[in-house]
């Protein structure tokens, strides 16, 4: 494709440094020097700071080495929010080279580093955005909502979080050192195999993902069981919050697909070290396989992102229409719906490679059967906000630009499903649009609700109202300027991915696009304001434990919750419990118990840096390195196995003092 | 919390037997290789594969106590989900696969492991010869099918 313009690199080897030689450092790319510099200059004002405000040993005591799951879960949205700066920059670099580039003109990005931004951008926002928001948004949530104390295993939350980390950061090196995979998001053969992709770019991918899938695997199995082993005594499987229920079918998803995208990575990763031909052109190899395998994964990948969200709403519109959920049997049955069928679709991707019209059709059809429960859900909220007395605070203002956008993009999805319209449509920015169209309206529009939501339930105080419909007007207008263009040209026929294009009539298409990624540009800067403003002003807006008069059990402690969660063992009998709580006149006893915890660890974050470490070896075919590595991580494993000191109690006297500090704010 | 019963650890009964099972259902596959009996390969994969399931099963119930009692029942629908899961992978694998091969690849087996040497003047690139030599042959032999 593009390499031929690319200076590439000599193939050379060393025993010492792989085949890692100065020429991979991009000291030449005037972008990424500013943007290195600029990191490295912001790096250095952060340490000062840090130590001139003696931080670093809170953040190592306190949140590094926690195993606490509301800090875990707050630490993965800081993540989130973190990659989706560098995500949303590529985003507004494709804007602007498309607005540019039309009729001859090449804009301001060569082809070979226009299609590195495409491909982070899909890599960095599905996998390190959107993932680790909605892992955040469980972690924090689910444990409180069934009466929890933790995790069913926190060592390994902690570890989980640090191996998404580790992945973050390999894709974040290959900025500075080396390239990243120029092949789209999810890295098709043969176009990612080794003769036609040699550089580390594909490599940076397949560690990048692998390590971090390590993570979302372990993490799908602590949920699971935490949800199966940890609810509190009483509650029964259809006692359970929504959000518990759609994050108890997001970790089956989860456990289900991630080993699938585990072993064709793997296979792929074999292709291109080992010359073995799974998805070679010679030899056997098949690379319609890969596309098979990847998108078995792919499909339940967009549910898994979406099924944690369609549970915030439901939990958002429950409280702020003072009215338990409508039809919540039919929510839990939809979303169990959802969940099997999700595994019985993923054809839908690629109608055009070549299947019969009996496959076509099937999978055809499966896909607009899927739309049936989603449907069923969104007249759940409906009916559940018809005659309640809505209250339009901020998460309320995101659900219904989530229900009107989400509607829209399910809609055009439907009209994707049609194989005849697919293939005039397929790879076409009206794909675009469609998909941007479900998860910015559904999953970004369901994270900043979330946040706003949960937010005093973390930190103790609200995020202020005027910043917060700052932030929803701008990206909900942004939104339709950015992506309704993109619809209409994907109807004239205009491909994803271009760097460039002859035809002068779609360029003011593009600059409309470009306009609204401004606006939502504006929006993730209000976003950002908020937090600044609302902890400045942190006195003025601190609430207790249940600022929204809410229903489910995450309001019944504290608000910021202590790390034991509640004070006393709770009985649940029926749904919406904290709800019933609250009308019996319920309040805690002042008889307190020693309370169990778990000890935070290093070992998850030691083994993590091990592992990213291993990464950036292989990547570079620095073998010592890798063995070197590799060794560590097992050995801290085995040895974190000796480690006997992995509890504590809280004596009953501790718990008295804070939660008699807890009345008082 | 859950108290482990003792029904989830087996009685070496149990266990034997299992282990019984599993030997003969090892030995029958392995025997009808090594003494070269005579039958078609087709009919010989077909016996160890559908030996090799049942062997699945044998594991599952003996050694990993899978009854309709473990944990109220939730070991017994993880599995029937995680079969129902893989099989619809496998099955649907194999079906989109077949489909796609009968429409887009019509090679004969002969060609499937091609001597990329075999095909002068394919190399059309500097990227690896063998793997152009193969996809243009694999194209070539595509339109052949279609005419």
């Amino acid at each position: 494709m593009a390499s031929e313009a690319h200076v590439q690199a000599p193939e050379t080897w060393s025993p010492l440094f792989g085949r890692l030689t100065l020429d991979w450092i991009p000291y030449h790319e005037p972008i990424l020097v500013g943007t290195f510099s600029a990191i490295v200059l912001g790096g250095i004002a952060a340490v000062l700071l840090m130590t001139y405000f003696k931080l670093w040993g809170p953040l190592w005591r306190d949140w590094i080495t926690s195993v606490d799951h509301k800090k875990i879960g707050i630490m993965y949205m800081v993540l989130g929010f973190i990659m989706f700066i560098r995500g949303f920059a590529d985003a507004l670099m494709m804007r602007a080279q498309q607005a540019m580039a039309a009729g001859g003109a090449e804009g301001y990005l060569p082809p070979h580093h226009y299609d590195q931004v495409f491909t982070a951008h899909g890599v960095i926002m599905i996998f390190f955005v959107a993932m680790a928001f909605i892992t955040g948004i469980m972690n924090f949530v689910m444990p409180t909502q069934i009466g929890a104390r933790d995790v069913a295993f926190p060592f390994l939350n902690n570890f989980s979080f640090w191996m998404t980390v580790a992945g973050a950061l390999l894709v974040n090196i290959s900025l500075f050192i080396g390239e990243f995979a120029r092949v789209g998001w999810l890295a098709f053969p043969p176009l990612s195999g080794s003769a036609f992709s040699s550089g580390p770019g594909v490599d940076y991918y397949l560690w990048a993902l692998q390590i971090a899938g390590v993570g979302t695997t372990l993490s799908g199995v602590n949920l699971l069981a935490t949800i199966f082993k940890m609810r509190a005594k009483g509650m029964k499987l259809f006692d359970m919050p929504v959000f518990t229920w759609t994050t108890l079918c997001t970790n089956v998803l989860i456990v289900a697909a991630f080993p699938v995208l585990t072993a064709t990575l793997t296979m792929l990763t074999l292709d291109r070290y080992l010359g073995f031909h799974f998805f070679t052109n010679d030899l056997g190899g098949n690379a319609m396989m890969y596309v098979n395998l990847i998108w078995i994964w792919g499909h339940p990948e967009v549910y898994i992102l979406i099924l944690p969200i369609f549970g915030v709403f439901s939990e958002i519109v429950s409280t702020f229409s003072g009215k338990p959920l409508f039809g919540y049997k039919t929510m839990v049955w939809a979303t169990a719906c959802i969940m099997v069928l999700s595994f019985v679709v993923w054809l839908h991707h690629f109608f055009t490679m070549g299947s019969g019209a009996n496959v076509n059709t099937f999978f055809g059809i499966t896909t607009m059967i899927i739309a049936v429960p989603t449907g069923v859900k969104v007249f759940n909220w409906l009916f559940t906000m018809y005659k309640g007395r809505v209250r339009f605070e901020v998460p309320m203002l995101w659900t219904t630009g989530f229900i009107v956008t989400f509607a829209i993009g399910g809609m055009t999805g439907v009209l994707l499903a049609v194989p005849p319209v697919d293939f005039q449509l397929h790879n076409t920015l009206f794909l675009i649009a469609h998909f941007h169209n479900v998860i910015i309206g559904g999953v970004v529009f369901g994270v900043y609700a979330a946040v706003t939501f949960w937010w005093p339930k973390a930190f103790g105080f609200k995020l202020d109202d005027k910043w917060g419909r700052r932030t929803f007007w701008f990206w909900f207008v942004g939104f339709y300027f950015a992506f309704m263009p993109l619809y209409a040209l994907g109807l004239m026929g205009v491909t994803r991915r271009l760097q460039s294009y002859m035809d002068q009539a779609w360029q003011i298409y593009f600059i409309v696009a470009a306009f609204g990624a401004v606006l939502i540009a504006c929006g993730i800067a209000c976003g950002f304001i908020n937090f600044a403003v609302s902890i400045l002003r942190r006195k003025e807006l601190a609430v207790g434990g249940d600022p929204w008069n809410a229903r489910t059990l995450d309001w019944a402690t504290q608000s910021p919750p202590a790390h034991y969660n509640f004070p006393q063992d709770i009985v649940v009998s029926g749904r919406d419990y904290f709800w019933k709580m609250k009308k019996d006149g319920f309040k805690w006893s002042t008889n307190y118990q020693d309370i169990h915890m778990p000890n935070n660890t290093a070992t998850g974050v030691i083994v993590a840096a091990m592992a990213l470490v291993f990464g950036f070896a292989m990547i570079w075919y620095i073998w010592w390195l890798a063995a070197i590595s590799f060794i560590g991580m097992i050995a801290t494993v085995i040895a974190h196995t000796f480690n006997y000191n992995q509890d504590h109690w809280i004596p009953a006297a501790k718990v008295a003092e804070m939660e008699a500090k807890g009345d008082v704010a | 919390m859950s108290a482990h019963s003792e029904a989830s650890h087996g009685t070496m009964g149990q266990l034997m037997t299992g282990f019984a099972l599993a030997a003969i259902l090892s030995i029958i596959p392995f025997a009808l290789v090594m003494m070269e009996v005579d039958m078609a390969p087709s009919t010989l994969v077909a016996i160890i594969m559908g030996l090799g399931a049942v062997q699945i099963v044998v594991h599952l119930v003996y050694f990993l106590h899978l009854k309709s009692s473990t944990e109220e029942g939730w070991t017994l629908a993880a599995t029937v989900l995680a079969v129902v899961i893989v099989a619809i992978v496998l099955a649907g694998s194999l079906w989109v696969m077949h489909n796609m091969n009968a429409n887009m690849m019509p090679m004969s087996e002969g060609n499937m492991v091609m001597d990329p040497e075999a095909t002068p003047g394919a190399s059309m690139s500097d990227h690896g010869a063998g793997h152009d030599a193969g996809h243009d042959a694999g194209e070539a032999s595509g339109h052949e099918g279609h005419n």
